[in-house]
């Protein structure tokens, strides 16, 4: 499933991909550290196959039969329909939501960063290193400190309540502006930028015709980690947002566990089977999105970790 | 003639030049822009805050430091942050010394089915922290968690994952199973990049896979593990989704103030103590910009004698 997209970008994402085999050809693998390291897995995966299970009970099943085996009358696909048409489809809604605040936040994020660690990688002018030791700096500034301020100024020019709320303060990554800025360092040479300029193309030209191609591996880790904090996040929207049709899922799901706390944590409550089925949609785009891009993040990460 | 530009064109050249310096500012002024409006002016108008006072009779009024003399002075805020400090000194060993030994066993080479655990360790990331927590906390609860019916069906005593003794461990269980995989792969992506004739260097002078390790692999690991460690004090020190939903399930063990950003939290939008929220959040900030700060100098110290 994974190897045919993976295959393009693979020479250039691992190099040393190619020598390992030689290193490892050895044929010596290990059965006890296999058997250990499945044991791990099993660890990892057991919550999520409980999750799975979960999602096919109705809410007294959930108190009558063991967890991790299913019972004897599955409905998953009932269960999913009163996911879905559950306070006139509002869950649908949410999905749409995170897909609209997760999907602009990256792009937006990612261009900003690649056009931003552009400039600061290959162009010297006045203020410019006083101004990365600024934004390198923020890095360590953790964004829930921040988002009390922000909720506090936005409450201020009317900002609360829209999904700009929780747009525009995701499109700021500064981690991914320095990632970006160690990536162009290299992926773009100075003689192509050069070559460019001899036959005349503008700089603006140069950057979205020849080095954005250049800088796509990166451009598509601070995408895809842009991507994941803000499907993620919880915090910000739960205090910008009051309306319930701008909730993303994150808020949604919250509420409904906290609705299906309150009615009495009782089997009756239909709510807690909503509660299962609802987290279950909400995480299978990501881990999609994630297995279906392995190479890209992959590679992604160890600029990151290996040149400081 | 067309190999020797130079001193054809010298005003030519200064236009480009000028072009060029115009282009850079332009291709940072974006991000720059967003970040002073979205990064510099929140903290700006926190601090600004911090330094007044609300009161019922009087209105608002200035005060100076007054709220941060009493921050300090504050125990439920005192405790938030020694909770978290607490937590991270307990979580974060934990995480990334399995984060290691999972990178080392992958690259190892000894490994069977190599691939299907690391996506398998990894996917954990991609699942939001409140599903996350959901999840987790219906495991841990008492009425239909797979713990609880095993320990009723076998009659043992039941596990108390929910009590004050056992939440901090609970929630730290919780970010463990999230971020392993994360700090696997960084960590693993670090070890591919060590160039194969140091291994075979160290197998001519006879070393085995531990010595290679231990020898090798750690100290290029470096600067892997210092940004690992870095993102783990700024996380672990803002911790507030698993603390946030697992109060809903244990009101008694989790109070307004459990840690520190859940206190700022609490303060602003239960409490409506506006200027002390941006004051609480304004110092957790500082705080954590000090504590990584501190250890990024420690770190950098010692790679350089």
């Amino acid at each position: 499933m994974t190897t045919a997209i993976s295959k393009a970008p693979a020479a250039a994402a691992a190099p040393r991909e190619s020598a390992a085999p030689r290193r490892r050809s050895t044929n010596r693998r290990s059965t006890p550290l296999t058997i250990a390291m499945l044991a791990v897995l099993a660890y990892f995966l057991l919550p999520l196959l409980w999750l799975v299970i979960a999602s096919t009970k109705s809410s007294q099943d959930l108190f009558d039969s063991f967890g991790l085996w299913f019972s004897h009358s599955p409905q998953p696909w009932t269960n999913v329909r009163a996911t879905l048409t559950q306070d006139h489809g509002v869950f649908l809604r949410w999905l749409l939501n995170t897909v609209l605040y997760a999907g602009v936040s990256a792009v937006g994020a990612a261009l900003l960063a690649a056009a931003g660690g552009y400039g600061f990688a290959k162009y010297r002018f006045r203020f410019g290193g006083a101004a990365f030791n600024l934004v390198l700096g923020a890095v360590m500034v953790p964004t829930t400190a921040l988002a009390i301020p922000t909720y506090l100024l936005f409450a201020q020019v009317g900002l609360v309540n829209t999904p700009w709320a929780v747009i525009l303060p995701s499109l700021v990554n500064p981690f991914g502006l320095y990632l970006m800025r160690i990536f162009a360092q290299d992926a773009v040479p100075d003689s192509l930028i050069e070559a460019g300029r001899i036959d005349g193309a503008g700089e603006a030209r140069i950057f979205f015709r020849i080095a954005l191609r250049l800088l796509a591996p990166g451009l598509v880790t601070v995408l895809l980690f842009t991507l994941v904090s803000t499907w993620n996040n919880y915090l910000l929207p739960l205090i910008m947002l009051n309306d319930p049709r701008l909730y993303p899922v994150t808020v949604g799901l919250a509420s409904w566990s906290a609705q299906a706390q309150n009615g009495g944590s009782g089997a009756s409550s239909n709510m807690l089977a909503l509660v299962m089925t609802g987290s279950l949609l909400s995480i299978i785009p990501l881990v999609v999105a994630f297995v279906l891009l392995q190479r890209y993040w992959q590679s992604g990460l160890a600029t990151g970790a290996v040149k400081q | 003639m067309t190999t020797l530009p130079a001193p054809a064109a010298p005003a030519g050249r200064r236009s480009a030049r000028s072009r060029q310096s115009a282009a850079g500012p332009l291709f940072v002024a974006p991000f720059m822009l967003l970040f002073v409006l979205l990064f510099l002016a929140p903290l700006g108008y926190a601090a600004y805050l911090s330094l007044f006072q609300h009161k019922l009779i009087g209105g608002t009024s200035f005060v100076g430091l007054d709220n941060y003399t009493k921050a300090l002075q504050d125990p439920q805020f005192l405790h938030g942050v020694l909770r978290v400090v607490l937590f991270f000194l307990i979580q974060v060993p934990v995480m990334l010394l399995l984060a290691l030994l999972f990178a080392l066993a992958l690259d190892s080479g000894l490994l069977r089915l190599a691939k299907v655990v690391r996506l398998g360790i990894f996917v954990p990331y991609a699942v939001p922290s409140i599903v996350a927590t959901l999840m987790w906390g219906y495991l841990y609860g008492p009425d239909f968690g797979p713990f609880a019916q095993f320990s009723r069906h076998f009659q043992l005593p039941q596990p108390h994952f929910l009590s004050s003794s056992w939440m901090l461990g609970s929630l730290a269980n919780i970010v463990t199973w999230e971020f392993v995989g994360y700090n696997m792969i960084i960590l693993y992506a670090a070890l591919r990049t060590i160039p194969g004739d140091l291994y075979e260097a160290a197998s001519v002078d006879g070393a085995g896979a531990w010595r290679t390790a231990w020898s090798i692999k750690l100290p290029a690991l470096r600067p892997a593990l210092t940004m690992c460690l870095l993102f783990s004090i700024i996380g672990s020190f803002q911790l507030f989704n698993e603390p946030k939903l697992l109060q809903a399930i244990a009101p008694s063990v989790i109070d307004s103030g459990y840690t520190a950003t859940l206190y700022g939290y609490s303060l602003a939008f239960t409490g409506q103590q506006v200027n002390y929220a941006a004051t609480v959040s304004f110092l957790l900030g500082l705080v954590i910009v000090i504590v990584s700060y501190t250890f990024l100098l420690t770190a950098n110290r010692r790679r350089t004698p």
